[in-house]
């Protein structure tokens, strides 16, 4: 009894994990800033969502993915709906992508994924800029686009590993 | 042709309509529902306005929470850092105190005959409440330099107050929640601070880079302003009062022109929330 507890703990950790990993990030904004090196910065968010909506979507939801952008408008002052708008255009580019794959393939996700992450920065910065009347520096918003598609390949990587043991497990 | 149109509108229609496995919601819903929360926040209505302030206060001390480990780690960092420079500051350190030993008493002196002479010409004498807060959060994200104080409308706090780091001004308050507030740093692409450059008293626009720095902006291009001037706050607009002394105008090679912050903005930790008002003598 005590280890089919266990395990259940177990497997829900591991199943929320991407989720858990989410709203950490969403309020910790980890992207070592602090390190203060000029233009470097990574989204760790997006490629937590387009690599889980890509992959298995009912892992992180569409609706706490919504959430979880109210929460890091908060954290960074942004008007609120902006970070969550930019989030679910990731999600629908990358459910999008699930529909039309039928050999995935790291490589093409990745410069699918540089294509999306440009697009959803270029409404974010549009947005703020025309709307909000609030001033973002192209370079670092530029810099974030490069350092988050490299880091991508890293991330995603790791994912799949995760993703082969949840399989493994049946969760 | 048309057989592609139709596989690519399938997928479309699948991706952002079909509610998916497991989904409440569908994404075009989400999509919708985010679009009108940005249309309320433009339109500023005071429901929305309520809404932010609770997310706000629940977010803030949550991510507070949430940030120490990263927080330890960004001060063991700064530890290392401190530790290899510890020889090389206190020459600097050393050097600083004999000047500044010798400006003291003159200091003194100048304060005391500055108040007289405005006594004499009717100048407004500015009187000062200030808050000692602490810093909650300290995101320094590369699109938004600020920072999220402990102290908020319960604490007297008002939009538009200074922070000032010791006696450096760092930024002002702009927005304002039952227990916190948010303070948006002078780095920030978005601030802009009327100034005086001394010597000279050459008035001017000091605006963030959106980097460690800032740059004085609006200024008419025959002025010339000495290399390691002092930038202070000049009093235009009423905000701040006239003297907060900001930083340091480098002018390098490169014929870059720079404000150095005195205060380190990245390390704040208590900050002094002040608001000033100026009264006739």
């Amino acid at each position: 009894m005590s280890s089919k507890l266990k395990n259940t703990i177990i497997n829900t950790i591991l199943l929320y994990l991407p989720l858990l990993l989410l709203f950490i990030s969403v309020f910790n904004e980890f992207d070592f800033n602090y390190l203060n090196y000029k233009y470097f910065s990574f989204n760790f968010p997006f490629i937590l969502i387009f690599y889980w909506s890509l992959k298995r979507i009912e892992t992180l939801g569409y609706g706490y993915i919504f959430i979880a952008g109210m929460f890091n408008d908060s954290v960074l002052g942004f008007p609120i709906g902006i970070s969550s708008l930019t989030y679910l255009i990731i999600c629908g580019f990358a459910g999008y992508l699930r529909n039309i794959t039928l050999r995935p393939s790291l490589t093409k996700d990745w410069l699918y994924f540089l294509f999306t992450i440009s697009v959803a920065n270029s409404i974010n910065y549009f947005l703020l800029i025309l709307f909000f009347s609030i001033e973002v520096n192209y370079y670092e918003i530029l810099g974030n686009i490069i350092f988050t598609f490299l880091f991508y390949y890293i991330f995603a990587s790791i994912f799949d590993i995760y993703r082969k043991i949840l399989l493994r497990i049946k969760i | 042709m048309a057989a592609s149109r139709d596989d690519f509108i399938i997928a479309i229609r699948s991706a952002f309509i079909k509610k998916g496995n497991k989904q409440r919601f569908s994404l075009i819903g989400l999509i919708f529902f985010s679009i009108g929360l940005l249309i309320l926040s433009k339109i500023n209505l005071p429901v929305t306005n309520y809404l932010k302030i609770t997310l706000n206060e629940i977010v803030y001390r949550s991510s507070f929470i949430i940030s120490v480990p990263e927080k330890k780690i960004q001060d063991f960092s700064n530890k290392v850092i401190d530790h290899y420079n510890v020889y090389n500051d206190y020459l600097l350190v050393k050097e600083k105190i004999k000047t500044l030993q010798s400006k003291k008493y003159e200091t003194q002196f100048l304060e005391e005959e500055n108040k007289r002479l405005k006594k004499t010409i009717n100048e407004y004498i500015y009187n000062s409440e200030e808050l000692v807060a602490k810093v909650l959060i300290d995101k320094n994200s590369p699109f938004l330099k600020s920072i999220i104080v402990n102290k908020g409308s319960k604490d007297n706090v008002k939009l538009g107050m200074a922070v000032l780091d010791g006696t450096y001004l760092v930024g002002k308050i702009v927005e304002v929640n039952y227990s916190t507030s948010r303070a948006l740093l002078v780095s920030d692409l978005n601030s802009k601070i009327p100034v005086g450059i001394e010597p000279g008293n050459i008035q001017s626009i000091l605006s963030g880079t959106g980097k460690l720095n800032g740059k004085i902006e609006y200024i008419e291009s025959e002025i010339f302003i000495g290399n390691e001037s002092i930038v202070y706050t000049s009093g235009s607009g009423g905000l701040f009062k006239p003297g907060i002394p900001i930083g340091i105008y480098n002018k390098k090679d490169t014929e870059e022109e720079t404000v150095t912050f005195f205060s380190k903005l990245s390390q704040l930790t208590f900050v002094k929330l002040v608001s000033f008002e100026g009264s006739d003598n």
